[in-house]
């Protein structure tokens, strides 16, 4: 099932991900997300998410879809050159995956191989539009492919509480004109930026699903202002998150807050996409708080 | 070392629509200067009338010299639309950094040869990729001014203009935006998609 199929229809997309871990037993992240994900959507899968190297997200993809999941493959441009690119498409199409994400990726020097080559050869655009000229039975070389082109739903990601949102505003047009099909944002904590990025945004016509990040503590929240590019959590949810260490611990303040930021935006976007980090046992809860 | 060749006549015409004020560097003597070729298309636009002034000089990438020459013909560059700049990357970054509310174009791609590198130590620099990006990104190189040299925009690892690989670097992305900005060239945000091409070594 393709996601797009679901927008188009005007359901409220919700999805969530997992990341792989770094060996290759995958039970762990199968069980979760059979348990706390059965009823979303569908569940993205990151791609060696923060340049830490784990196991690769086409085949966690796969193994997931054997466990009755629909996931949604991530593809960053860090790790490999447009032939590798184009190369696990076709991979991902044969074992029947429809939905992709398409990203540039966080630099290798973020993450826990400083010294790799960043490759970089395509990026998040023109990964889009490889992905369309895929579909329409060419590759980048303009070669012909053999046989039934593939076909996927694209998506790709946006930053709306970005300090520079009218350069991210900027490209994203040109993701859509590569040809995203529906857009995924940063996690967001300020419902006022985000619904003045989507009345901007909501002129390119695509769906987007307001990202989501159940706060873990003030200590957390506090890190990714300071580290987390388009990422800010406000003076008055910090205060919260600090008021009772307790029940912020426990997942209670993060959810309400979650749950609170989805409310205030619902009316203006096309679904939500969270990233539990971790928590995926706190989203039953949010989704019932949030009305989901 | 380096090689600058002219990019296409149909190119550079079509990003000098307006008045112009052309700028050749004959600087670094062991760079071959597509001499003959910029005189013809020199010649050509001084007959249609758009040439507000000609500079030709050496070692624009020289802040101090730049400075001077450009100073002398202040006039001239006002009466322009654009600055159409026939040297390497890194002339054409110079004079965009010393006229920050000017359209400045780049008339040549730069390609890489063995040997030592231009002698003024700059903030700016060239990648020499053969493919120059300036006249789609207001004179500021995204190879070397992004850390991941993206060539079709902002990544989301901007935070507070800083790029997230080095807390002492701007964002070139956010650089190039703000420049396009003020020289009204956002329209250059909505070229076609952008692939490198890393098969331009093997031409030279």
């Amino acid at each position: 099932m393709k996601i797009s199929e679901l927008f188009d229809r005007g359901e409220f997309v919700v999805t969530a991900e997992v990341g792989p871990p770094k060996g290759f037993h995958l039970e762990g992240v199968i069980e979760e997300a059979k348990t706390y994900l059965s009823g979303i959507t569908a569940v993205n899968v990151t791609d060696n998410q923060s340049s830490v190297m784990r196991m690769g997200s086409l085949a966690t993809c796969k193994l997931l879809k054997d466990a009755g999941l629909t996931p949604i493959y991530q593809l960053t441009c860090r790790d490999r050159n447009r032939i590798a690119l184009e190369s696990d498409l076709l991979s991902a199409a044969a074992f029947g995956i429809e939905n992709i994400l398409c990203l540039t990726g966080d630099h290798t020097k973020l993450g826990d191989h400083p010294g790799a080559k960043p490759v970089f050869d395509l990026d998040s655009v023109s990964l889009l539009h490889t992905v369309r000229l895929l579909e329409s039975g060419k590759d980048l070389g303009g070669n012909d492919l053999v046989g039934e082109p593939p076909k996927f739903a694209a998506g790709a990601v946006v930053s709306p509480c970005s300090d520079s949102v009218d350069a991210q505003l900027a490209k994203m047009e040109r993701k859509v004109m590569a040809g995203a099909d529906y857009f995924q944002t940063q996690a967001v904590f300020e419902p006022d930026k985000f619904i003045e990025f989507m009345e901007k945004a909501k002129q390119f016509g695509k769906p987007v699903q307001l990202g989501v990040i159940i706060p873990k503590g003030a200590a957390m929240a506090r890190y990714m202002n300071n580290n987390v590019a388009g990422v800010h959590v406000p003076d008055d949810m910090l205060a919260e998150l600090a008021a009772d260490k307790e029940r912020a611990k426990a997942g209670i303040t993060g959810v309400e807050i979650a749950a609170r930021v989805i409310k205030a935006c619902r009316p203006y976007c096309q679904g939500v996409h969270i990233m539990a980090l971790g928590w995926e046992k706190h989203i039953p809860a949010l989704l019932e708080q949030a009305g989901i | 070392m380096l090689i600058t060749e002219l990019k296409s006549k149909e190119s550079i015409l079509s990003l000098v629509t307006g008045k112009v004020f052309i700028i050749n560097c004959h600087g670094c003597k062991e760079v071959r200067f597509p001499e003959a070729e910029a005189e013809e298309l020199e010649k050509e636009l001084l007959a249609s009338g758009k040439v507000t002034g000609v500079l030709t000089t050496d070692y624009i990438c020289n802040p101090e010299n730049l400075k001077l020459r450009l100073e002398r013909r202040k006039t001239m560059i006002a009466e322009a639309d654009a600055v159409l700049v026939l040297s390497c990357g890194v002339g054409v970054q110079s004079v965009a950094e010393f006229l920050p509310d000017k359209k400045v174009y780049a008339g040549c791609d730069t390609y890489r040869l063995p040997g030592f590198q231009g002698v003024t130590p700059l903030e700016v620099n060239c990648d020499q990729c053969g493919e120059c990006f300036l006249n789609l990104t207001g004179g500021i190189c995204p190879l070397t001014a992004c850390s991941k040299s993206l060539v079709n925009g902002q990544c989301g690892g901007s935070k507070n203009g800083k790029c997230e690989v080095d807390p002492n670097m701007e964002c070139g992305w956010e650089r190039i935006y703000r420049r396009l900005e003020a020289v009204g060239r956002l329209d250059a945000l909505k070229c076609p998609v952008q692939l490198r091409n890393y098969a331009t070594d093997k031409d030279v």
